[in-house]
């Protein structure tokens, strides 16, 4: 019997989520037993190989390729985990939605107290993805079947809806786990 | 100069602060605008925090701290408004004064601005200018009315032809129409005046709640308590001062009925009133007239005055010793929320519309924590004639357990627009016919706080175990688009929420956003269960009778009009057809100058 | 106040309470906790936050309002009602700005221990991202408006128990929001750090400066053990 496969990725967050991932410490050794890891960072696969039984997120969208990426999940996997709060609601990114785009690209690029740009350029580069007008939870683009908050998530969180879901058993969650922060 | 103006306003209510709305309203009207050093005045001449004054004052949308144009026109909004063209004449005006809708025009003569239902859909559009109301308008009109006010003319000179009856008065000058389309044996009937007054002081408290029993009259706002009832635990609360309301802030969208009471029928509305005041025993009356009526304020205020002079008020009325009654007006200031009966209460002691805390009931401790009755006009109208005619005439009229007449205000797709005496038990088709209505796709009951029904429901009649309504009629022909009007009527429950509690405030917020999504064609079948799920926690949750009833028109359409949604909502395939990239792009390929290579095909 | 006793049920279990007790009230005194938040002992009840929502005989009606009354079936701990409290808690969270991982009132806030309680893990309607305010001149207090769920109980706190009137409610619908009984800001106001106002917001929108984080995670007040199970646990 093939192993069902598991991909991640890392939209608008910081991959502390990711890094909660391998929190679940010499777990992860049963994890390679349940599972392949496709698409990743993990393993640094960038293109799916073929179609995946979960794929977790990390962080929200701020720019095109969030979106394209997040799509490209949705399209491969059957169920798709939103981990972290940057996921579930934009998080610290999302603090700019109240401000406009420009002013944002002002303060970050010409008029931030640390910017040193005489020239007052603002990167433009097309390789450079283009930015949204403002940070979407990922809820908002796709449809997300799994939440898992915290910022990071705690890695027994990330263990137990792991299992529960590949076990085919309901997300039960105990108390301490679930944390907003 | 500010100072003297605040400080004369403020002593002429005894710097009172529970006559605050007054105090705000003059003021309002003579500066334009309240700012922060009047608030910081008005805080200290009436000895309120300021925060409190600041409060009132944000709360009514009439009322601001900005300074507005000499001539404020609020152009009304309502969904009967726009299905005659308001949004053309809003073009109309906004070309002719070279600004948009929410700004005044540069030497500061003229503000434009958008209200909701005045009270008018029986002449929509309509718009209310200071506070005189044009109605009837066309594009012609509006540019002659716009080109007027550049030219400095004042609000009173756009009436060039007055309306028929007391519109013509010389009180009122209006060019409002009453359009009575049906008269019926209750309110509309030929009578003599205080008839009814006069068998009520002969008669003890006791024996006309005796009489309103028999009568079974029920309120006429919507929510049908028995006013005998009421009135008897009002009389029976403990308090030595007790209190009168007539509710005559008709504010539900579509309905103009007690406009035409408050015009022809004053009389028989004050009749009942002080019938009321002897009834539970209270000597203070209090008309709450929503501030869209304010053109008949002066008309009424000298009706007042003559019964004054007729000792049909004051002291020892009509010679009964200790009889002593009195009214005055209350001036609302742009807020639905103030015909919820404890919302209307607090506006009327000087606050901010929000609903009270229920217990104690009005009829315990209502304004200023007296037991107080409030009555629909229409409800006291039928008092005064009950006691004319007796109970036993008035239970014989309409249906067993819907005694009476109903006033209907029917606008919308029909030929004769306008208000119509029906006896309780009158079907919709039967209306429908009545008022020359064709080609009928649903019709709106109740107003928005109500149902909006359909086709298989015109057989069922107005009465209060049926359809009960406060008498909104809204009738929609075939090529309406019915969710269409659900969004602009939940827009509306968006606008007016007092904002207390959490399921009106936020909820309305996120169904409003939902459906419009479906109505663009951005909705998905699963939203359909959310739109349900959401309107059924706001309905229960809600604290008032606002929020209980503001899902309706997607409730209802969602029960009666479901095709409607199914043919606009795509099955859900794992996108949110609500995200739109190219609406996200847009700002950043803007300030890039650049298109998305990602998203190209999308261009 | 009368000690006689007044009978009455909630979810069929008899309870005994007192003349001029809420249903709020008597159920806490009788173990069995009804989730709220804008609920606050001491003060006038507001009613505002509508997530003590019950059935009393049918009808909806907040247990913090509603008194006692003999013989009354009350409705609390269902699954209806459950879901309703659920979607009032995800409401006040996407009408808000409530980021928590960096909220000083994280791990001691009554809405996230709510939410936390029903077991919520995203709330289920989209985020508004409104555009608040924050006020923080005043030299010992913050005012963070992002947070801010009108629940009424410093407005309310500062009239009943610090006899002032440093907050009112200005606004109307979505537009609602806090303001400050000065025409600049919290400076302006006769606030005090010592007044039981400053202390009354159940979420992270009123905070004391120089406090912040002074638990660390793991001790906070709903780290462990759910809101209200100090009531149940009695």
């Amino acid at each position: 019997m093939t192993k069902p496969k598991i991909a991640t990725t890392s939209l608008a967050g910081c991959f502390g989520c990711h890094m909660s991932i391998l929190d679940i410490d010499e777990r992860i050794l049963q994890l390679v037993e349940l599972v392949d890891f496709d698409k990743s960072p993990v393993d640094d696969i960038k293109k799916f190989t073929g179609r995946c039984l979960v794929g977790i997120i990390e962080g929200g969208c701020c720019n095109e390729d969030n979106v394209h990426v997040l799509k490209y999940f949705r399209e491969n996997c059957d169920v798709l985990i939103a981990l972290g709060d940057c996921a579930i609601n934009g998080c610290i990114p999302s603090m700019r939605n109240e401000i406009p785009l420009k002013e944002c690209f002002d303060e970050a690029y010409k008029d931030g107290p640390t910017v040193y740009n005489p020239e007052g350029i603002i990167p433009n580069d097309p390789e450079i993805p283009l930015v949204l007008d403002r940070v979407y939870p990922c809820s908002e683009v796709v449809k997300i079947d799994y939440h898992l908050p915290g910022c990071p998530p705690n890695a027994d969180i990330i263990w137990e809806a792991l299992v529960a879901l590949l076990n085919n058993k309901p997300l039960d969650l105990p108390y301490e786990l679930v944390k907003y922060d | 100069m500010n100072d003297k103006i605040i400080s004369q306003v403020c002593s002429t209510y005894n710097n009172n602060k529970t006559r605050m709305m007054d105090i705000v309203t003059t003021l309002n009207k003579q500066l334009g605008g309240i700012d922060d050093e009047s608030i910081d005045l008005i805080a200290k001449a009436t000895g309120s925090p300021r925060v409190l004054v600041e409060s009132t004052i944000s709360f009514y949308s009439f009322l601001s701290k900005d300074k507005k144009g000499d001539v404020v026109v609020r152009l009304c909004n309502d969904v009967v408004d726009n299905m005659q063209g308001a949004k053309e004449i809003k073009e109309v005006f906004e070309q002719e004064l070279g600004i948009k809708c929410g700004e005044t025009t540069e030497d500061g003569k003229v503000t434009l601005e958008e209200t909701p239902c005045i009270g008018m859909c029986d002449q929509a559009p309509a718009a209310l200018i200071n506070e005189t109301v044009v109605t009837s308008l066309t594009k012609d009109k509006a540019k002659q009315v716009a080109q007027d006010l550049k030219g400095g003319a004042a609000a009173e000179t756009l009436v060039k032809d007055l309306g028929d009856g007391n519109n013509a008065n010389d009180l009122v000058k209006s060019m409002v129409n009453n359009n009575v389309k049906k008269k019926g044996e209750v309110i509309f009937a030929d009578r003599e005046d205080n008839v009814g007054l006069k068998a009520a002081i002969e008669k003890t408290p006791e024996s006309i709640i005796e009489d309103l029993k028999i009568s079974k009259l029920r309120g006429r706002g919507g929510a049908g308590f028995p006013t005998g009832l009421k009135w008897a635990f009002t009389r029976s609360a403990d308090g030595d001062n007790k209190t009168v309301i007539c509710n005559a802030d008709e504010g539900e969208p579509g309905t103009f009925k007690d406009r035409v009471i408050l015009t022809e029928e004053c009389n028989l509305l004050f009749e009942g009133m002080t019938i009321g005041g002897y009834v539970i025993g209270a000597e203070t009356g209090i008309i709450y007239l929503r501030g869209e009526y304010a053109y008949l304020k002066v008309f009424l205020e000298d009706a007042l005055d003559k019964r004054r002079e007729a000792n049909l008020l004051g002291k020892n009325i009509l010679g009964k010793d200790g009889f002593n009654f009195d009214i005055r007006i209350q001036l609302g200031a742009g807020a639905y929320i103030c015909g919820e009966e404890s919302s209307l209460i607090s506006s009327c002691e000087g606050l901010r519309g929000d609903p009270k805390t229920r217990p104690p009931f009005p009829a315990q401790k209502g304004y200023l924590q007296t037991p107080t009755a409030v009555n629909n006009v229409e409800t006291f109208c039928s008092v005064a004639r009950i006691l004319e005619k007796g109970g036993v005439w008035f239970a014989e009229i309409g249906t067993e357990a819907s005694p009476g007449t109903k006033l209907l205000s029917i606008s919308g797709d029909c030929d004769n627009p306008g208000v119509y005496e029906f006896e309780f038990g009158v079907t919709i088709n039967d209306m429908l016919s009545e008022s020359g209505a064709k080609d009928t796709k649903a019709v709106l009951v109740g107003g928005p706080s109500g149902q909006i029904i359909g086709k298989d429901d015109f057989d069922k009649a107005i009465c209060y175990d049926d359809l009960a309504t406060g008498g909104a009629i809204v009738v929609f022909n075939s090529t309406r688009d019915i969710l269409k009007i659900a969004l602009e009527y939940m827009e509306f429950f968006v606008e007016e929420s007092c904002g207390y509690c959490t399921p009106c405030r936020a909820g309305n917020v996120l169904l409003r956003n939902c459906l419009e999504n479906i109505v663009e064609g951005k909705g998905q079948t699963t939203d359909l269960k959310y739109l349900e799920e959401l309107g059924e926690s706001v309905q229960f949750s809600s604290r008032c009778g606002l929020g209980q009833t503001s899902p309706n028109p997607i409730l209802s359409t969602l029960k009666n009009f479901k095709a409607d949604y199914e043919a606009l909502v795509k099955e859900d395939d794992g996108f949110n057809p609500a995200f739109d990239i190219n609406k996200a792009l847009s700002v950043a390929e803007d300030i890039q100058g650049r298109k998305s290579v990602i998203f190209n095909e999308n261009h | 106040m009368s000690e006689k006793t007044i009978k009455f049920k909630i979810d069929g279990k008899e309870i005994q309470g007192k003349v001029g007790q809420t249903i709020l009230e008597a159920a806490e005194e009788a173990g069995i906790y009804i989730p709220r938040l804008c609920h606050l002992k001491g003060i006038t009840p507001h009613g505002s936050c509508r997530v003590c929502t019950v059935k009393v005989n049918g009808r909806p009606q907040t247990a913090c309002t509603q008194p006692v009354v003999e013989g009354i079936e009350v409705e609390n701990d269902t699954e209806e009602i459950t879901e309703h409290r659920k979607n009032i808690i995800d409401m006040l969270f996407v009408e808000g700005n409530h980021f928590c991982m960096f909220c000083q009132k994280s791990g001691n806030c009554e809405l996230q221990a709510l939410a936390y309680r029903f077991g919520i893990l995203a709330p289920k309607y989209p985020y508004q991202f409104p555009k608040r305010e924050l006020d923080a001149t005043h030299p010992d207090i913050f005012i963070d408006k992002n947070c801010c769920i009108l629940c009424g109980r410093c407005v309310q706190t500062s009239k009943d128990i610090d006899g002032k009137n440093v907050f009112e409610f200005v606004g109307r619908g979505p537009e609602k929001q806090l303001a400050v009984n000065s025409k600049a800001n919290l400076a302006g106001t006769d606030i005090s750090v010592t007044d039981k106002a400053a202390e009354a917001c159940p979420v992270g929108a009123i905070i004391k400066k120089q406090e912040g984080y002074a638990v660390p995670v793991g001790k906070r007040l709903y780290d462990i053990k759910p809101i209200g199970s100090e009531i149940e646990n009695k």
